[in-house]
């Protein structure tokens, strides 16, 4: 290529880069003004009053599940509505709900990361810490289902005494090396992200201890080429590792259905259809949370209407392919000819239960569809309703799915009803206030927007 | 070389991406080796430019990815088949569909930790000292400025020459770094 030529595309795709950077936001901003009004969040000494409102609430909810998981130890599972055949109650439900909501953080950062959706830099951030904190009140699940929880190591291969081994062959042991692997390497991605950020805010504070304790998270990062080349492969390598986990926890939590033979649960299109609800979810919550913030936080130069435009898309898109995971699944039951699979669709949509499953038709498909239209897809407002109510429809999803499989499978005899119980209701709401307890800390502590990053983008802006 | 013993190098500082990029290729061009830029976002081709090899962190990734995902399908091959097996209806003890889900996650959780502790040794973090933060403005290395930094142990490295070199790049400020 001659010089001319090689000079005219460099320009070209600056011009590109260029373009496309601006359309992410508001307007152009200096590399200090970047992260001066992003890291003087963390930086201040006083919080907004709206922090402290919502951290009254988020500590009270978590003292209700320090209270609730108290009395599940002293009393023993006992304490919820589950028995005999229902023995997957709310524990279940809530776990697969939580680990579902994490994985819009995931997709963000990863696949959106591999794909070069310039977007994400605004949000990712804030939403891989959603993911950290919803797999956190995920992993408390099953742990407080079990029984025994102080023996929950038994799930590891370790050199036990008795030289026993976990069951390998079993979705449950599946599951603990797919969520363990899943919180860890969503938290080491989180971290190499945030490196840089410490940095700033190590050399921003004014106070001596904050400096401190930044610097020491820092690691002594100094921003030199040698470490920019190294920390931009192992980025790029944990998105790439990341990519496989978005498709893969969820497959997985649904292997702990699909692979037993409950009517309702024995179905080839649950990994997939699982892994459609998880991103439905999350992005519901993505924007439950993301809504509200970027208000408070005065956050519209960076998060700007065209982001919640393009979440609400993805909402929408996913949404429909949960839709078709419910018709399949009813054409399925009446295809497959088998009674038991019959009689189980029948049930959940006429059974005692009937109720639940209409509402999570009314939740999760009347309501979203409300997205096709550009208004309401830009309304702040309007979008916040529509992410609740699918998150509410969600978790009603999990509950159509666990509980009226279980309450009648096979036999008559072994037929029965799940009713939760106070202390089922209080775990809930529990795990709600350890979620917004964790988020809050977050945004007092860190900064909710990658600064280094945004900084390099609106850099591109001519 | 002419040196004095107390001093790490000479810093430059700019306030644009694109003059630490032309300055980084003309003190490359100069013949100055033991140098490095620091800058607040990473810079495409910033390392090559200086004359540094492609990173090895994939490779150590890789490696890792490979031990991990074998080591994973032995640990379950060994446990279900050697250490304790059970025989259910004469079903096979090598069992391999039922294996590669947890094969797949350890691949992945080595993979992902190695690349992180690679990138952590290779840029020798944590360290809690470095002379290069002694230099003025330095606090701004992070946020909007971009540095360049010659250092005393490069064979071509005088003081004053460097000094002229430097300032031939025209940058916003010149300054001595103590060790």
């Amino acid at each position: 290529m001659s010089t001319a030529l090689k000079k005219e595309v460099g320009q070209a795709l600056s011009q590109r880069d260029s373009d496309e950077a601006r359309r992410w936001f508001g307007e152009k901003q200096s590399l200090n003004e970047i992260s001066e009004s992003i890291g003087s969040i963390v930086l201040q000494p006083r919080q907004p009053k709206s922090w402290i409102f919502g951290a009254a609430i988020a500590f009270a909810l978590l003292m209700l599940f320090i209270t609730s998981v108290c009395w599940l130890f002293y009393r023993d599972v006992g304490v919820w509505g589950i028995n005999i055949p229902v023995a997957w109650g709310f524990a279940i439900v809530n776990f697969v709900w939580w680990i579902g909501i994490g994985h819009a953080g995931t997709f963000i950062s990863a696949i959106l990361l591999l794909m070069h959706q310039k977007w994400r830099t605004s949000i990712n951030r804030l939403t891989e810490a959603m993911t950290l904190f919803a797999v956190a009140c995920a992993g408390t699940f099953p742990l407080l289902h079990l029984g025994r929880p102080e023996v929950f190591y038994w799930l590891f291969p370790y050199p036990d005494t008795m030289g026993l081994w976990p069951q390998f062959r079993s979705p449950l042991v599946w599951d603990v090396f797919a969520v363990s692997t899943y919180f860890t390497v969503s938290l080491l991605f989180w971290y190499a992200g945030l490196i840089p950020d410490l940095a700033i805010l190590r050399d921003r504070a004014t106070a001596k201890w904050k400096q401190k304790i930044y610097g020491v998270f820092a690691l002594g990062w100094r921003g030199s080429a040698r470490h920019w080349q190294n920390h931009q492969s192992a980025y790029l390598l944990l998105a790439g590792l990341a990519t496989p986990l978005v498709l893969s926890v969820h497959s997985v939590v649904s292997f702990d259905f699909s692979v037993a033979m409950v009517p309702g649960w024995h179905s080839t299109i649950f990994p997939p259809y699982f892994v459609a609800g998880a991103i439905f979810s999350g992005f519901a919550m993505v924007l439950n949370i993301v809504i509200p913030i970027r208000k408070l936080y005065h956050m519209e130069n960076f998060i700007t209407e065209r982001h919640l435009d393009n979440m609400a898309k993805v909402m929408l898109a996913t949404g429909m392919m949960v839709t078709y995971g419910y018709v399949m699944e009813a054409f399925m039951a009446w295809y497959s000819g088998d009674i038991f699979e019959k009689a189980m669709m029948f049930e959940r949509a006429f059974g005692a239960y009937g109720w639940i499953f209409w509402a999570l038709v009314l939740l999760n498909i009347v309501v979203p569809q409300a997205l096709w239209s550009k208004r309401i897809r830009r309304n702040a407002f309007l979008l916040f309703f529509v992410a609740l109510s699918v998150n509410v429809g969600m978790w009603v999803e999990r509950f159509v799915i666990v509980i009226t499989s279980l309450h009648r499978d096979f036999t008559p005899s072994a037929a029965g009803m799940y009713f939760p119980t106070i202390w089922d209701w209080a775990t809930l709401a529990g795990s709600v206030g350890l979620f917004l307890t964790l988020l809050l800390l977050f945004l007092r502590f860190l900064p909710l927007i990658a600064m280094s990053e945004t900084g390099k983008q609106m850099n591109e802006i001519k | 070389m002419n040196a004095p013993e107390n001093i790490h190098g000479l810093m430059a500082e700019f306030s644009r991406d694109e003059e630490i990029r032309t300055a980084a290729r003309r003190a490359f061009d100069q013949g100055y080796r033991h140098m490095d830029a620091f800058t607040p976002f990473p810079i495409d081709g910033l390392a090559a430019i200086l004359g540094r090899k492609k990173s090895p962190v994939p490779l150590f990734v890789l490696l890792a990815g490979v031990i991990g995902g074998t080591g994973g399908y032995f640990m379950e091959w060994y446990a279900m088949s050697r250490s304790y097996p059970i025989d259910v209806g004469g079903r096979p003890l090598n069992s391999w569909p039922a294996f590669i889900p947890i094969t797949f996650e350890l691949t992945i959780l080595s993979a992902a930790i190695t690349a992180i502790l690679a990138m952590f040794i290779l840029n020798r973090l944590p360290q809690p000292y470095h002379p290069v933060f002694n230099a003025p403005h330095f606090k701004r290395a992070s946020t909007d400025k971009f540095f360049l930094c010659i250092e005393a142990t490069d064979p071509k490295f005088d003081l004053e020459e460097t000094k002229m070199f430097l300032a031939s790049l025209k940058p916003e400020s010149i300054a001595e770094v103590a060790k």
